[in-house]
């Protein structure tokens, strides 16, 4: 899987399509500040453009994983995904018990499975 | 990382020296690191492990992992950006779609800049400020600077920025290594953790039932244009996903009341 090499032109590939493409943004967002609406509907449908985008990521990566994520069957990658979705609402929306118990859920499920 | 959480977690969420006058910048820039021991830097640190280990397992080097988490400091982006290579996407595709990603950032500096105080005219530090824009940072920034000095808030947010650089580096050079050490087991729990983060993350920032419904359709979309459109799935994801949450939820008008707490 060595799809990006060691050298210099494995880095401008990270720094074009990681560096660039992100921080163009943060450099517009200074540039035109507060002229900008940002209640206003065109930024409502980007906003939700990159949510479904960042959902949809997420989803994809629990239902077709690669690596070591693959060896876990599908069953336990959604059961510990979702428990840990239950998690975080249980403890009060607080992110770090639902993404340290989701992972917990997963290795627990493993062991008892094996 | 359990053990970690717990540590953490014990540690008062207001630093003592909240309390004390502001002095010098580097007193308020010293402030703004206390933000490496808390609450949102471990769960930072969490997502960040995931993101050293799915990078490994995408075949990148430990170098080009810290150098993406360095220089992007925004872990979606980073992640597409790695699934987009690794499915040897061409470098315009995947910088089309971490584009794409990373628009959520715009609105996010916006919103952030009036914050800094707007005294420093220095444009290296503004850059520098707005490099750092990223949801644990704008978060904290939200929740700690209007009550801080004028002047010593541009400081302190770079402090912030500094902690929270230093944790995702850390967390994912420790990724990167742990992934190829540790059981099988535990590798795949690193790599639950990320897609968990990010969804927690969207269901904690999100601020209306467009933002709801766009998860919601983000969620069932991917699976089936994985299937129909493999390659441009994500961005189909995103764009059909969004527009048509972006028009129901404006039909429905009424509702967007109902999320404010």
């Amino acid at each position: 899987m060595n799809f990006l090499n060691d050298g210099l032109g494995g880095y401008l590939t990270l720094f074009l399509a990681g560096f660039l493409a992100t921080e163009v943004w943060r450099w517009l967002g200074l540039a035109v500040g507060s002229r900008l609406d940002v209640a206003g509907a065109p930024f409502q449908w980007v906003r939700a453009v990159a949510t479904a985008l960042v959902a949809g990521l997420v989803t994809r990566i629990v239902l077709f994983p690669a690596g070591a994520l693959a060896a876990v069957a599908l069953p336990v990658r959604v059961g510990a995904f979702a428990g840990g979705v239950a998690l975080y609402l249980l403890a009060r929306r607080n992110l770090a018990a639902g993404v340290g118990g989701g992972a917990a859920l997963l290795i627990g499920a493993q062991l008892l499975l094996q | 990382m359990a053990e970690h959480d717990t540590k953490v977690d014990r540690e008062p969420e207001q630093p003592a020296a909240e309390a004390a006058p502001s002095g010098s910048p580097w007193g308020a820039f010293g402030r703004g690191l206390l933000l490496a021991f808390s609450v949102p830097a471990a769960v930072l640190f969490g997502s960040a492990l995931g993101f050293g280990a799915l990078a490994r397992d995408g075949g990148l080097s430990l170098a080009q992992a810290a150098f993406i988490t360095a220089s992007m400091q925004a872990l979606p982006n980073q992640v597409v950006l790695i699934d987009q290579l690794a499915r040897n996407e061409t470098v315009l595709a995947a910088a089309l779609a971490v584009a794409v990603t990373a628009v959520r950032l715009l609105p996010m500096t916006v919103t952030l800049v009036p914050l800094l105080g707007g005294r420093d005219r220095r444009p290296m530090l503004a850059l520098l400020a707005v490099h750092f824009v990223a949801v644990t940072n704008w978060v904290e920034a939200r929740r700690r600077l209007p009550s801080t000095a004028l002047q010593a808030r541009l400081p302190r947010y770079l402090g912030f920025g500094v902690a929270t650089t230093a944790v995702a580096l850390t967390g994912t050079v420790a990724g990167h290594i742990a992934a190829g050490h540790v059981p099988t087991v535990v590798a795949a729990a690193l790599l639950l953790m990320t897609p968990l983060y990010f969804l927690l993350s969207l269901l904690a920032t999100s601020q209306s039932r467009v933002d709801l419904v766009a998860i919601a359709m983000g969620c069932g979309l991917a699976p089936l244009l994985h299937v129909v459109a493999p390659g441009f799935d994500l961005l189909a994801t995103g764009l059909i996903g969004g527009t048509l949450a972006f028009l129901l939820g404006r039909s429905g008008r009424g509702g967007a009341d109902e999320l404010s707490e």
